[in-house]
Protein backbone atom coordinates (compact mmCIF):
# COMPACT_ATOMS: atom_id res chain seq x y z
CA UNK A 1 0.00 0.00 0.00
CA UNK A 2 2.66 2.47 1.13
CA UNK A 3 4.75 1.32 -1.82
CA UNK A 4 2.08 2.47 -4.27
CA UNK A 5 1.65 5.82 -2.52
CA UNK A 6 5.40 6.58 -2.52
CA UNK A 7 5.94 5.12 -5.98
CA UNK A 8 3.00 7.18 -7.24
CA UNK A 9 4.47 10.36 -5.77
CA UNK A 10 7.84 9.65 -7.36
CA UNK A 11 6.38 8.82 -10.79
CA UNK A 12 3.84 11.65 -10.95
CA UNK A 13 6.38 14.21 -9.71
CA UNK A 14 8.91 13.02 -12.32
CA UNK A 15 6.32 13.33 -15.10
CA UNK A 16 5.43 16.82 -13.92
CA UNK A 17 9.13 17.80 -13.92
CA UNK A 18 9.16 17.25 -17.67
CA UNK A 19 5.72 18.81 -18.17
CA UNK A 20 6.38 22.07 -16.31
CA UNK A 21 7.04 25.29 -18.19
CA UNK A 22 8.53 27.17 -15.23
CA UNK A 23 12.05 25.82 -14.54
CA UNK A 24 11.75 26.62 -10.83
CA UNK A 25 8.74 24.31 -10.47
CA UNK A 26 10.63 21.57 -12.33
CA UNK A 27 13.46 21.76 -9.82
CA UNK A 28 11.06 21.58 -6.87
CA UNK A 29 9.12 18.67 -8.34
CA UNK A 30 12.38 16.81 -8.86
CA UNK A 31 13.03 17.21 -5.13
CA UNK A 32 9.57 15.78 -4.40
CA UNK A 33 10.39 12.85 -6.66
CA UNK A 34 13.68 12.24 -4.80
CA UNK A 35 11.88 12.28 -1.47
CA UNK A 36 9.41 9.71 -2.81
CA UNK A 37 12.36 7.53 -3.81
CA UNK A 38 13.88 7.95 -0.35
CA UNK A 39 10.60 6.69 1.11
CA UNK A 40 10.87 3.60 -1.10
CA UNK A 41 14.37 2.96 0.27
CA UNK A 42 12.97 3.04 3.80
CA UNK A 43 10.40 0.44 2.76
CA UNK A 44 13.28 -1.67 1.44
CA UNK A 45 14.77 -1.65 4.94
CA UNK A 46 17.77 0.52 4.16
CA UNK A 47 17.33 3.79 6.07
CA UNK A 48 20.95 4.73 5.38
CA UNK A 49 20.40 4.80 1.62
CA UNK A 50 17.20 6.78 2.14
CA UNK A 51 18.85 9.44 4.29
CA UNK A 52 21.86 9.70 1.97
CA UNK A 53 19.47 10.12 -0.94
CA UNK A 54 17.90 13.11 0.80
CA UNK A 55 21.17 14.65 2.02
CA UNK A 56 23.07 14.27 -1.24
CA UNK A 57 20.44 14.54 -3.96
CA UNK A 58 17.48 16.41 -2.48
CA UNK A 59 19.70 18.52 -0.22
CA UNK A 60 23.04 19.30 -1.82
CA UNK A 61 22.70 18.76 -5.55
CA UNK A 62 19.25 20.28 -5.93
CA UNK A 63 20.29 23.41 -4.02
CA UNK A 64 22.95 23.85 -6.70
CA UNK A 65 20.33 23.42 -9.44
CA UNK A 66 18.08 25.90 -7.68
CA UNK A 67 20.93 28.40 -7.52
CA UNK A 68 21.63 28.10 -11.23
CA UNK A 69 17.96 28.49 -12.16
CA UNK A 70 17.58 31.44 -9.79
CA UNK A 71 20.72 33.26 -10.95
CA UNK A 72 20.03 32.72 -14.66
CA UNK A 73 16.47 33.84 -13.97
CA UNK A 74 15.31 31.33 -16.57
CA UNK A 75 12.07 32.43 -18.22
CA UNK A 76 9.05 30.26 -19.02
CA UNK A 77 9.86 27.79 -21.75
CA UNK A 78 8.02 28.27 -25.02
CA UNK A 79 5.85 25.53 -26.47
CA UNK A 80 7.41 23.26 -29.06
CA UNK A 81 7.30 24.29 -32.69
CA UNK A 82 4.67 22.20 -34.49
CA UNK A 83 5.45 21.07 -38.02
CA UNK A 84 2.82 20.68 -40.73
CA UNK A 85 2.56 16.98 -40.00
CA UNK A 86 1.27 17.76 -36.52
CA UNK A 87 4.23 16.00 -34.94
CA UNK A 88 6.38 18.16 -32.69
CA UNK A 89 9.86 18.47 -34.07
CA UNK A 90 12.32 20.72 -32.28
CA UNK A 91 15.92 21.66 -32.88
CA UNK A 92 19.00 19.52 -32.53
CA UNK A 93 18.93 19.28 -28.68
CA UNK A 94 15.52 17.64 -28.89
CA UNK A 95 16.71 15.06 -31.37
CA UNK A 96 19.70 14.22 -29.20
CA UNK A 97 17.26 13.92 -26.29
CA UNK A 98 15.08 11.54 -28.25
CA UNK A 99 18.05 9.29 -29.03
CA UNK A 100 19.11 9.31 -25.39
CA UNK A 101 15.57 8.42 -24.32
CA UNK A 102 15.60 5.44 -26.69
CA UNK A 103 18.94 4.27 -25.31
CA UNK A 104 17.62 4.50 -21.75
CA UNK A 105 14.46 2.63 -22.71
CA UNK A 106 16.54 -0.18 -24.20
CA UNK A 107 18.68 -0.27 -21.06
CA UNK A 108 15.60 -0.40 -18.86
CA UNK A 109 14.06 -3.26 -20.85
CA UNK A 110 17.34 -5.17 -20.67
CA UNK A 111 17.45 -4.63 -16.90
CA UNK A 112 13.91 -5.95 -16.54
CA UNK A 113 14.74 -8.96 -18.68
CA UNK A 114 17.81 -9.69 -16.55
CA UNK A 115 15.99 -9.14 -13.27
CA UNK A 116 13.47 -11.77 -14.28
CA UNK A 117 16.19 -14.37 -14.91
CA UNK A 118 18.62 -13.94 -12.02
CA UNK A 119 17.70 -14.44 -8.41
CA UNK A 120 19.39 -12.78 -5.45
CA UNK A 121 19.38 -14.24 -1.98
CA UNK A 122 17.16 -11.62 -0.31
CA UNK A 123 18.36 -12.23 3.24
CA UNK A 124 22.01 -11.84 2.35
CA UNK A 125 21.36 -8.74 0.24
CA UNK A 126 19.38 -7.01 3.00
CA UNK A 127 21.98 -7.79 5.66
CA UNK A 128 24.75 -6.35 3.52
CA UNK A 129 23.10 -2.96 3.04
CA UNK A 130 21.13 -2.44 6.23
CA UNK A 131 23.86 -1.55 8.71
CA UNK A 132 25.95 1.59 8.37
CA UNK A 133 28.96 -0.24 9.76
CA UNK A 134 28.70 -2.94 7.11
CA UNK A 135 28.36 -0.38 4.33
CA UNK A 136 31.49 1.35 5.61
CA UNK A 137 33.49 -1.87 5.85
CA UNK A 138 32.39 -2.99 2.37
CA UNK A 139 33.18 0.42 0.89
CA UNK A 140 36.69 0.57 2.30
CA UNK A 141 37.71 -3.06 1.73
CA UNK A 142 35.94 -4.80 -1.16
CA UNK A 143 35.15 -1.66 -3.14
CA UNK A 144 38.12 0.43 -2.03
CA UNK A 145 39.50 0.80 -5.57
CA UNK A 146 36.21 1.98 -7.06
CA UNK A 147 35.73 4.32 -4.12
CA UNK A 148 39.16 5.93 -4.52
CA UNK A 149 38.81 6.21 -8.30
CA UNK A 150 35.45 7.96 -7.87
CA UNK A 151 36.97 10.46 -5.45
CA UNK A 152 39.79 11.22 -7.89
CA UNK A 153 37.19 11.63 -10.66
CA UNK A 154 35.26 14.18 -8.58
CA UNK A 155 38.49 16.00 -7.71
CA UNK A 156 39.42 16.18 -11.40
CA UNK A 157 35.98 17.58 -12.23
CA UNK A 158 36.36 20.19 -9.50
CA UNK A 159 39.85 21.25 -10.60
CA UNK A 160 38.63 21.36 -14.19
CA UNK A 161 35.72 23.63 -13.27
CA UNK A 162 38.02 26.00 -11.40
CA UNK A 163 40.55 26.02 -14.26
CA UNK A 164 37.82 26.79 -16.83
CA UNK A 165 36.32 29.53 -14.68
CA UNK A 166 39.70 31.10 -13.85
CA UNK A 167 40.46 31.65 -17.54
CA UNK A 168 37.69 34.22 -17.73
CA UNK A 169 38.57 36.04 -14.54
CA UNK B 1 -5.55 0.27 22.29
CA UNK B 2 -3.10 -0.48 24.98
CA UNK B 3 -1.87 2.03 27.50
CA UNK B 4 1.76 2.15 26.34
CA UNK B 5 0.67 3.01 22.81
CA UNK B 6 -1.46 5.89 24.07
CA UNK B 7 1.45 7.07 26.22
CA UNK B 8 3.72 7.12 23.15
CA UNK B 9 1.25 9.31 21.28
CA UNK B 10 0.95 11.47 24.39
CA UNK B 11 4.73 11.98 24.47
CA UNK B 12 4.73 12.96 20.78
CA UNK B 13 1.91 15.48 21.20
CA UNK B 14 3.50 16.86 24.37
CA UNK B 15 6.85 17.32 22.57
CA UNK B 16 5.12 19.15 19.72
CA UNK B 17 3.19 21.36 22.11
CA UNK B 18 6.25 22.23 24.18
CA UNK B 19 8.26 23.01 21.04
CA UNK B 20 5.48 25.37 19.94
CA UNK B 21 5.50 26.96 23.37
CA UNK B 22 9.27 27.26 23.46
CA UNK B 23 9.05 29.94 20.76
CA UNK B 24 6.78 32.03 22.99
CA UNK B 25 9.06 31.53 25.99
CA UNK B 26 12.08 32.45 23.89
CA UNK B 27 10.48 35.67 22.64
CA UNK B 28 10.04 36.80 26.22
CA UNK B 29 13.50 35.53 27.20
CA UNK B 30 15.10 37.30 24.24
CA UNK B 31 13.50 40.61 25.15
CA UNK B 32 14.20 40.30 28.87
CA UNK B 33 17.83 39.22 28.40
CA UNK B 34 18.36 41.98 25.85
CA UNK B 35 16.95 44.47 28.34
CA UNK B 36 19.16 43.05 31.09
CA UNK B 37 22.29 43.30 28.93
CA UNK B 38 21.46 46.88 27.96
CA UNK B 39 20.42 47.94 31.46
CA UNK B 40 16.78 48.48 30.53
CA UNK B 41 13.62 47.02 32.05
CA UNK B 42 12.22 45.29 28.97
CA UNK B 43 8.53 44.46 28.58
CA UNK B 44 6.75 44.92 31.93
CA UNK B 45 3.22 46.16 31.14
CA UNK B 46 1.52 42.98 29.89
CA UNK B 47 1.00 40.66 32.82
CA UNK B 48 3.28 40.29 35.84
CA UNK B 49 6.95 40.83 34.84
CA UNK B 50 5.80 41.08 31.22
CA UNK B 51 4.98 37.39 31.02
CA UNK B 52 1.98 37.92 28.73
CA UNK B 53 4.10 39.81 26.17
CA UNK B 54 4.42 36.81 23.77
CA UNK B 55 0.62 36.43 23.77
CA UNK B 56 0.23 40.09 22.88
CA UNK B 57 2.89 39.78 20.18
CA UNK B 58 1.22 36.76 18.60
CA UNK B 59 -2.24 38.37 18.65
CA UNK B 60 -0.81 41.49 17.06
CA UNK B 61 0.80 39.41 14.29
CA UNK B 62 -2.38 37.46 13.61
CA UNK B 63 -4.54 40.56 13.24
CA UNK B 64 -2.22 42.25 10.77
CA UNK B 65 -3.08 42.42 7.09
CA UNK B 66 -1.83 39.55 4.95
CA UNK B 67 0.07 41.10 2.04
CA UNK B 68 1.38 39.49 -1.12
CA UNK B 69 3.27 41.46 -3.80
CA UNK B 70 1.52 41.41 -7.18
CA UNK B 71 4.62 40.15 -8.96
CA UNK B 72 5.18 37.34 -6.47
CA UNK B 73 4.82 33.69 -7.44
CA UNK B 74 1.59 32.85 -5.65
CA UNK B 75 2.19 29.14 -4.91
CA UNK B 76 5.80 29.30 -3.86
CA UNK B 77 5.17 32.43 -1.80
CA UNK B 78 2.63 30.48 0.24
CA UNK B 79 4.70 27.30 0.32
CA UNK B 80 7.96 28.81 1.60
CA UNK B 81 6.96 29.57 5.22
CA UNK B 82 5.22 26.20 5.51
CA UNK B 83 8.39 24.42 4.35
CA UNK B 84 10.52 26.34 6.85
CA UNK B 85 8.30 25.54 9.78
CA UNK B 86 7.79 21.88 8.81
CA UNK B 87 11.52 21.30 8.53
CA UNK B 88 12.16 23.04 11.85
CA UNK B 89 9.61 20.92 13.71
CA UNK B 90 10.44 17.57 12.12
CA UNK B 91 14.16 17.96 12.84
CA UNK B 92 13.40 17.78 16.55
CA UNK B 93 11.74 14.38 16.17
CA UNK B 94 14.98 12.42 16.61
CA UNK B 95 16.13 14.28 19.74
CA UNK B 96 15.49 12.44 23.03
CA UNK B 97 14.73 14.76 25.96
CA UNK B 98 14.60 12.33 28.86
CA UNK B 99 15.12 8.75 29.93
CA UNK B 100 12.09 6.54 30.38
CA UNK B 101 9.03 6.99 32.55
CA UNK B 102 6.25 4.82 33.89
CA UNK B 103 4.29 7.88 35.12
CA UNK B 104 4.66 6.77 38.78
CA UNK B 105 3.77 3.19 38.00
CA UNK B 106 0.65 3.95 35.97
CA UNK B 107 2.07 2.30 32.86
CA UNK B 108 2.89 -1.41 32.67
CA UNK B 109 6.26 -0.77 30.97
CA UNK B 110 8.54 2.28 30.78
CA UNK B 111 7.91 4.72 27.93
CA UNK B 112 10.91 6.58 26.47
CA UNK B 113 10.67 10.37 26.45
CA UNK B 114 11.28 11.06 22.76
CA UNK B 115 9.37 11.08 19.50
CA UNK B 116 11.39 8.51 17.57
CA UNK B 117 14.60 6.56 18.01
CA UNK B 118 15.95 6.17 14.48
CA UNK B 119 19.14 4.15 14.15
CA UNK B 120 20.51 6.74 11.71
CA UNK B 121 19.21 9.61 13.87
CA UNK B 122 22.00 12.11 13.27
CA UNK B 123 21.80 11.67 9.52
CA UNK B 124 18.03 12.20 9.63
CA UNK B 125 18.63 15.43 11.51
CA UNK B 126 21.13 16.46 8.87
CA UNK B 127 18.78 15.58 6.01
CA UNK B 128 15.88 17.57 7.46
CA UNK B 129 18.09 20.57 8.21
CA UNK B 130 19.20 20.62 4.59
CA UNK B 131 15.53 20.66 3.55
CA UNK B 132 15.01 23.77 5.69
CA UNK B 133 17.21 25.77 3.29
CA UNK B 134 14.54 25.49 0.60
CA UNK B 135 12.02 27.44 2.65
CA UNK B 136 14.37 30.41 2.82
CA UNK B 137 15.58 30.21 -0.79
CA UNK B 138 12.02 29.96 -2.08
CA UNK B 139 10.86 32.83 0.11
CA UNK B 140 13.65 34.95 -1.38
CA UNK B 141 12.93 33.97 -4.96
CA UNK B 142 9.15 33.96 -4.96
CA UNK B 143 8.79 37.43 -3.42
CA UNK B 144 10.23 38.89 -6.64
CA UNK B 145 12.03 41.64 -4.74
CA UNK B 146 15.75 42.39 -4.83
CA UNK B 147 16.16 42.48 -1.06
CA UNK B 148 14.41 39.17 -0.63
CA UNK B 149 16.41 37.53 -3.41
CA UNK B 150 19.74 38.72 -2.04
CA UNK B 151 18.75 37.66 1.46
CA UNK B 152 17.70 34.21 0.25
CA UNK B 153 20.92 33.73 -1.73
CA UNK B 154 23.11 34.84 1.14
CA UNK B 155 21.36 32.67 3.62
CA UNK B 156 21.55 29.54 1.50
CA UNK B 157 25.23 30.15 0.69
CA UNK B 158 25.90 30.63 4.39
CA UNK B 159 24.00 27.53 5.44
CA UNK B 160 25.68 25.34 2.83
CA UNK B 161 29.13 26.60 3.85
CA UNK B 162 28.62 26.05 7.56
CA UNK B 163 26.79 22.76 7.18
CA UNK B 164 30.14 21.14 6.34
CA UNK B 165 31.81 22.18 9.60
CA UNK B 166 28.59 21.31 11.45
CA UNK B 167 28.64 17.81 9.97
CA UNK B 168 32.34 17.28 10.69
CA UNK B 169 31.89 18.34 14.33
CA UNK B 170 29.05 15.82 14.63
CA UNK B 171 31.26 13.21 12.92
CA UNK B 172 33.84 13.44 15.71
CA UNK B 173 31.12 12.71 18.29
CA UNK B 174 29.87 9.78 16.23
CA UNK B 175 33.34 8.26 16.37
CA UNK B 176 33.38 8.57 20.16
CA UNK B 177 29.83 7.36 20.62
CA UNK B 178 30.23 4.60 18.03
CA UNK B 179 26.59 4.97 17.06
CA UNK B 180 24.32 7.15 14.92
CA UNK B 181 21.40 6.98 17.33
CA UNK B 182 21.08 9.96 19.65
CA UNK B 183 19.67 7.83 22.49
CA UNK B 184 22.73 5.54 22.34
CA UNK B 185 25.09 8.50 22.40
CA UNK B 186 23.38 9.96 25.47
CA UNK B 187 23.58 6.64 27.28
CA UNK B 188 27.33 6.48 26.58
CA UNK B 189 27.72 9.71 28.55
CA UNK B 190 26.31 8.45 31.85
CA UNK B 191 28.62 7.92 34.82
CA UNK B 192 31.74 9.74 35.99
CA UNK B 193 35.48 9.89 35.47
CA UNK B 194 37.43 9.62 38.73
CA UNK B 195 34.04 9.74 40.49
CA UNK B 196 33.74 13.51 39.99
CA UNK B 197 33.81 14.64 36.37
CA UNK B 198 30.71 13.60 34.43
CA UNK B 199 31.45 11.53 31.34
CA UNK B 200 30.20 14.21 28.95
CA UNK B 201 31.71 14.37 25.49
CA UNK B 202 32.43 18.09 25.87
CA UNK B 203 35.40 17.18 28.06
CA UNK B 204 37.01 15.05 25.35
CA UNK B 205 35.70 17.14 22.47
CA UNK B 206 36.01 20.78 23.60
CA UNK B 207 37.08 21.91 20.12
CA UNK B 208 34.24 19.96 18.54
CA UNK B 209 31.76 21.70 20.83
CA UNK B 210 33.07 25.16 19.91
CA UNK B 211 32.96 24.32 16.19
CA UNK B 212 29.46 22.91 16.58
CA UNK B 213 28.15 26.01 18.37
CA UNK B 214 29.68 28.45 15.86
CA UNK B 215 28.34 26.48 12.91
CA UNK B 216 25.00 26.08 14.69
CA UNK B 217 24.63 29.84 15.18
CA UNK B 218 25.49 30.35 11.50
CA UNK B 219 23.01 27.62 10.48
CA UNK B 220 20.16 29.31 12.31
CA UNK B 221 21.06 32.72 10.85
CA UNK B 222 21.45 34.36 14.24
CA UNK B 223 23.71 37.27 15.15
CA UNK B 224 26.66 37.70 14.67
CA UNK B 225 25.93 35.74 11.48
CA UNK B 226 22.53 37.25 10.65
CA UNK B 227 23.39 38.44 7.13
CA UNK B 228 20.23 37.17 5.48
CA UNK B 229 18.34 39.83 7.39
CA UNK B 230 21.02 42.49 7.85
CA UNK B 231 18.70 45.45 8.20
CA UNK B 232 21.11 48.15 7.05
CA UNK B 233 21.72 46.37 3.77
CA UNK B 234 18.69 44.22 3.03
CA UNK B 235 15.73 45.74 4.91
CA UNK B 236 14.67 42.38 6.38
CA UNK B 237 16.22 39.89 3.94
CA UNK B 238 14.25 36.91 2.69
CA UNK B 239 11.10 37.78 4.64
CA UNK B 240 10.95 41.45 3.60
CA UNK B 241 7.68 40.93 1.71
CA UNK B 242 6.04 38.71 4.30
CA UNK B 243 3.53 39.93 6.85
CA UNK B 244 1.05 38.66 9.40
CA UNK B 245 0.78 34.89 9.89
CA UNK B 246 3.28 33.94 7.19
CA UNK B 247 5.88 36.14 8.84
CA UNK B 248 4.98 34.55 12.17
CA UNK B 249 5.77 31.15 10.66
CA UNK B 250 9.31 32.24 9.71
CA UNK B 251 9.71 33.68 13.16
CA UNK B 252 8.56 30.41 14.72
CA UNK B 253 10.90 28.40 12.49
CA UNK B 254 13.89 30.48 13.56
CA UNK B 255 13.20 29.93 17.26
CA UNK B 256 12.44 26.23 16.87
CA UNK B 257 15.70 25.84 14.93
CA UNK B 258 17.56 27.50 17.80
CA UNK B 259 15.96 25.05 20.22
CA UNK B 260 16.90 22.10 18.00
CA UNK B 261 20.54 23.18 17.64
CA UNK B 262 20.81 23.68 21.42
CA UNK B 263 19.03 20.40 22.12
CA UNK B 264 21.39 18.49 19.84
CA UNK B 265 24.39 20.17 21.51
CA UNK B 266 22.95 19.13 24.89
CA UNK B 267 22.46 15.58 23.66
CA UNK B 268 25.81 15.10 21.96
CA UNK B 269 28.20 17.12 24.10
CA UNK B 270 26.59 17.79 27.47
CA UNK B 271 25.33 14.35 28.38
CA UNK B 272 21.64 14.84 27.58
CA UNK B 273 19.49 14.11 30.58
CA UNK B 274 22.36 12.74 32.71
CA UNK B 275 23.63 14.85 35.56
CA UNK B 276 24.61 14.73 39.23
CA UNK B 277 22.35 15.27 42.31
CA UNK B 278 19.00 14.53 40.65
CA UNK B 279 17.40 11.06 40.58
CA UNK B 280 17.12 9.34 37.20
CA UNK B 281 13.41 10.08 36.71
CA UNK B 282 14.02 13.83 37.07
CA UNK B 283 16.66 13.76 34.31
CA UNK B 284 14.57 15.95 32.03
CA UNK B 285 15.16 18.81 34.48
CA UNK B 286 18.90 18.56 33.75
CA UNK B 287 18.08 18.47 30.07
CA UNK B 288 15.99 21.64 30.35
CA UNK B 289 18.65 23.42 32.41
CA UNK B 290 21.37 22.66 29.86
CA UNK B 291 19.07 23.60 26.98
CA UNK B 292 18.24 26.98 28.48
CA UNK B 293 21.87 27.67 29.36
CA UNK B 294 22.72 27.24 25.66
CA UNK B 295 19.74 29.33 24.57
CA UNK B 296 20.85 32.07 26.95
CA UNK B 297 24.30 31.87 25.31
CA UNK B 298 22.63 32.35 21.92
CA UNK B 299 20.87 35.53 23.05
CA UNK B 300 23.94 36.75 24.90
CA UNK B 301 25.98 36.43 21.68
CA UNK B 302 23.35 38.35 19.74
CA UNK B 303 23.48 41.38 22.00
CA UNK B 304 27.24 41.33 22.54
CA UNK B 305 28.90 40.82 19.16
CA UNK B 306 28.58 43.08 16.11
CA UNK B 307 27.65 41.52 12.77
CA UNK B 308 30.50 40.21 10.61
CA UNK B 309 31.02 41.36 7.05
CA UNK B 310 29.85 38.88 4.41
CA UNK B 311 33.32 38.20 2.98
CA UNK B 312 34.68 37.74 6.52
CA UNK B 313 31.98 35.15 7.13
CA UNK B 314 32.90 33.16 4.02
CA UNK B 315 36.61 33.50 4.75
CA UNK B 316 36.11 32.31 8.33
CA UNK B 317 33.82 29.44 7.33
CA UNK B 318 35.95 27.98 4.58
CA UNK B 319 39.51 28.87 5.58
CA UNK B 320 39.40 28.65 9.37
CA UNK B 321 36.45 26.65 10.66
CA UNK B 322 36.47 23.89 8.03
CA UNK B 323 40.22 23.05 8.30
CA UNK B 324 40.00 23.09 12.10
CA UNK B 325 36.96 20.78 11.94
CA UNK B 326 38.80 18.39 9.60
CA UNK B 327 41.85 18.29 11.88
CA UNK B 328 39.61 17.71 14.88
CA UNK B 329 37.92 14.81 13.10
CA UNK B 330 41.24 13.25 12.04
CA UNK B 331 42.73 13.56 15.54
CA UNK B 332 39.60 12.04 17.08
CA UNK B 333 39.67 9.20 14.57
CA UNK B 334 43.35 8.51 15.32
CA UNK B 335 42.72 8.58 19.07
CA UNK B 336 39.71 6.25 18.80
CA UNK B 337 41.76 3.88 16.64
CA UNK B 338 44.66 3.93 19.12
CA UNK B 339 42.81 3.67 22.45
CA UNK B 340 39.39 2.44 21.38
Amino acid sequence: MLFYVLGGIAVIASLLVVGQRVPMYSVLLLIVSFIGLAGLYVLLDSPFAAVTQIIVYAGAIMVLFLFVVMLLNAPREEALVRSTLGVSIGGRPLRVGAILALVFLAELLWAFWRAGRTTVDAGEAVASVSSVRQIGVELFTTHAFAFEVTSVLILVAMVGAVALAKRHL
Amino acid sequence: MDLVYIAHIGVILFTFFMLLNSAAVLVLMERKVAAFLQQRLGPNRTGPWGTLQPVADILKLLFKEELRPLAADRWLFALAPILSVTAAFSAFAVVPWGGTTTLFGLLPEPVPLRVADVNVGILVLFAITSMGIYGIVLAGWSSNSKYSLLGGLRSSAQMISYELSYGLALGAVLLLGNSLSLTDIVNQQSGYWFGVVPRWFIFIQPLGFVIYMIAGIAETNRAPFDFPEAEQELVAGYHTEYSSFRFALFFLAEYVNMVTVSAVATTLFLGGWHGPFLPEWLGWLWWLAKLFALLFFYIWMRWTLPRYRYDQLMHFGWKVLLPVAVINLLLTAAAVLYWG
